[in-house]
């Protein structure tokens, strides 16, 4: 029993962190149309500035609860960057076929990788104490992180909080009214290029935000951005390109098999969530939750 | 008119290509040889993107998947003839096309690169976790195989190999790729699918079976990769998963795009040169994805239809004819 609960709650935790990831990914497409390649390099790039900056101030004077708040720099700087390159890469481009924002992405990708390397150097950066600092739960027999239930935690607060943020804020009726169609949305006076980068940056911010919560328990390592945007991917597709919903069904389903995966058949692991994802296209090409 | 007058540079080109061993160093004839094997790869790649007008995320499958059956059949058959490695390359690469083609095809745009994607990662895991049968991230290593039955002699320098013998195989099947692809394209079939990439829609109209057309064409694209990984894995004498992951599948589109993916020749000029420039790039910078990813970001901002457009641009522009 207990060995069921720690499944459950890793399913959980791994849910809560694409959750965050592949929820920026499909918000960005949502309003954008836009299939960002780079979006695991921003969820990674949040961890390396949560991680060096938890690290300067670590063994300062700075109390430790007051660290757990400093993560925060990690998805504040994945906005920023955001912010930066949405007028400056993008923009140029939402007149020309898609081919070439996808091509734009994966230039971007390429950079995004090199400059994290050049910026911190090869070597992964690690803030455990945050992670040890919190101790662990007895469930009977077995013990658990605490850490790991913050993570959860945090991934269910800011679902909550992107709902509401969407569907009860002024912001959020702008957002999906330029979503469901731009020209529309402009002529009733909505400053599109204001929304768009707006909409960009919320999205990096979650990945950021993504980044900087597992930093404590995995740390910042090079290739994370990678492996992220795969696995997102795999969300959102179950889920369906720019739905909110599905990306926490599809963060859900993919958290349950890949515990499974890893628990029972670590071999094929992968290939299944992939199959998976190629799966639901073919029954239902836009996704669960997609409209299409 | 355009066409004869391609035909007439092709002459030296070939001709150049085929004195360049004797003159050059056998390290160059070798870059040059990589180069062309992703040409081929590049020239199947842009049968879809150029002509049907699908962008593949997930070409690196069908590259590796070749590279990975000449390997197998190294290994397992203990197989040493060229020839049938290729063999053993095109029919799995066709086979994997065919099954990953049926399901591809029905989409367009983002959901067929996205699904592309998804479905090369499914063979990237295989290889990678399968470690008892791929070697893992350790590869499958293939020795120098025998060309027509003709071993490497004991004792032989394999570069020297690589940059002769080696060379002008890879260049015969490079020109016997190209010819066929020129046949391809300029064919009944080849016109039908540029119909389907400029109006679906119309095309179904004048009676284009769209779904088959496309699986046709994937077909030939993943062919045409595939047995660029089978002529690849002699050159690199190993194979690992590196080259299944999707990030190789992006350089393939980036090869496609710098040379331009809107002319014929764009996707061969593209390869040998990105070749070439990744070459350079690591050999300088421990940054070379950083250098790469700038040349694409510039590329895609400033010269959208790549070194064969931009070539097509200047030479209107000092002729001054406009085209008819």
């Amino acid at each position: 029993m207990d060995t069921l609960l720690i499944h459950i709650l890793n399913s959980l935790l791994y849910a809560a962190v694409l959750f965050l990831i592949a929820g920026g990914l499909s918000l960005i497409y949502g309003v954008m149309r836009i299939v960002n390649l780079a979006h695991g390099n921003l969820y990674a790039f949040g961890a390396f500035v949560a991680a060096w900056t938890v690290g300067l101030l670590v063994g300062g004077a700075t109390p430790t609860p007051l660290l757990y708040l400093v993560l925060l720099a990690g998805p504040l700087g994945a906005a920023a960057l955001g912010a930066v390159l949405e007028p400056t890469l993008l923009r140029p481009l939402y007149q020309r076929p898609e081919e070439y924002q996808l091509l734009i992405t994966f230039g971007l990708l390429s950079i995004l990788e090199d400059l994290i390397r050049l910026i911190w150097g090869p070597y992964p950066l690690s803030v455990s104490s945050l992670y040890e600092g919190m101790g662990s739960l007895n469930f009977g027999e077995s013990i658990y992180p605490t850490y790991n239930l913050a993570v959860i935690v945090v991934g269910g607060l800011a679902a909550a909080g992107l709902w509401a943020f969407i569907y009860r804020t002024q912001f959020g009726i702008v957002l999906r009214a330029t979503s469901q169609n731009m020209r529309m949305a402009q002529a009733m006076g909505v400053n599109v290029n204001r929304v768009y980068v707006q909409a960009f940056t919320l999205g990096c911010f979650m990945a950021g935000l993504g980044g900087a919560i597992v930093v404590p328990q995995q740390g910042a390592v090079l290739g994370m951005g990678v492996d992220a945007l795969i696995l997102a991917f795999v969300v959102v597709v179950i889920g369906g390109l720019g739905s909110l919903e599905g990306a926490l069904v599809g963060a859900l389903m993919v958290g349950v098999v890949r515990e499974l995966g890893i628990t029972f058949f670590p071999e094929v692991e992968l290939a299944v969530l992939y199959l998976m994802a190629a799966v639901v296209l073919l029954i239902r090409p836009a996704g669960l939750f997609g409209r299409a | 008119m355009a066409n004869r007058r391609q035909l007439v540079a092709v002459g030296p080109i070939i001709l150049v290509l085929a004195i360049l061993p004797w003159v050059v160093e056998p390290y160059q004839t070798v870059l040059l040889s990589y180069g062309l094997v992703f040409a081929i790869a590049a020239l199947g790649f842009n049968l879809l993107l150029g002509y049907t007008g699908l962008l593949s995320f997930g070409h690196s499958a069908y590259f590796g998947v070749g590279a990975y059956a000449a390997a197998f059949a190294v290994k397992y058959l203990k197989i040493g003839s060229m020839e049938l490695l290729l063999l053993a390359g095109v029919l799995a690469s066709a086979l994997v096309a065919a099954i990953f083609g049926l399901v591809c095809v029905r989409y367009t745009r983002i959901f067929f690169g996205i699904l592309t994607l998804a479905l090369s990662q499914v063979i990237w895991s295989l290889a990678f976790k399968f470690f008892w049968v791929t070697g893992g991230t350790d590869g499958l290593r293939v020795p120098t195989p025998r060309l027509l039955g003709v071993s490497i002699g004991a004792g032989q320098d394999k570069m020297a190999f690589l940059a002769h013998r080696y060379y002008y195989y890879v260049l015969v099947f490079f020109l016997a790729s190209v010819a066929v692809m020129w046949v391809i394209v300029h064919s009944p079939f080849g016109k039908a699918l540029q119909a389907i990439r400029d109006n679906e829609t119309r095309a179904e109209f004048v009676g284009v079976q769209v779904w088959h057309y496309r699986w046709v064409a994937f077909l030939i694209s993943g062919v045409f990769t595939g047995l660029a990984g089978a002529l690849w894995v002699p050159l690199n004498g190993l194979t690992t998963p590196d080259i299944l992951v999707w990030n190789f599948s992006g350089e393939i589109v980036f090869m496609t795009v710098m040379g331009g993916f809107k002319t014929f020749a764009g996707p061969i000029v593209g390869a040998v040169v990105f070749n070439y420039l990744k070459t350079f790039a690591v050999g300088y910078t421990v940054y070379w994805q950083l250098f790469l990813g700038v040349v694409l970001v510039t590329l895609v901002l400033a010269l959208p239809t790549g070194i064969m457009g931009m070539v097509a641009q200047l030479s209107q522009k000092w002729k001054r004819t406009p085209e008819p």
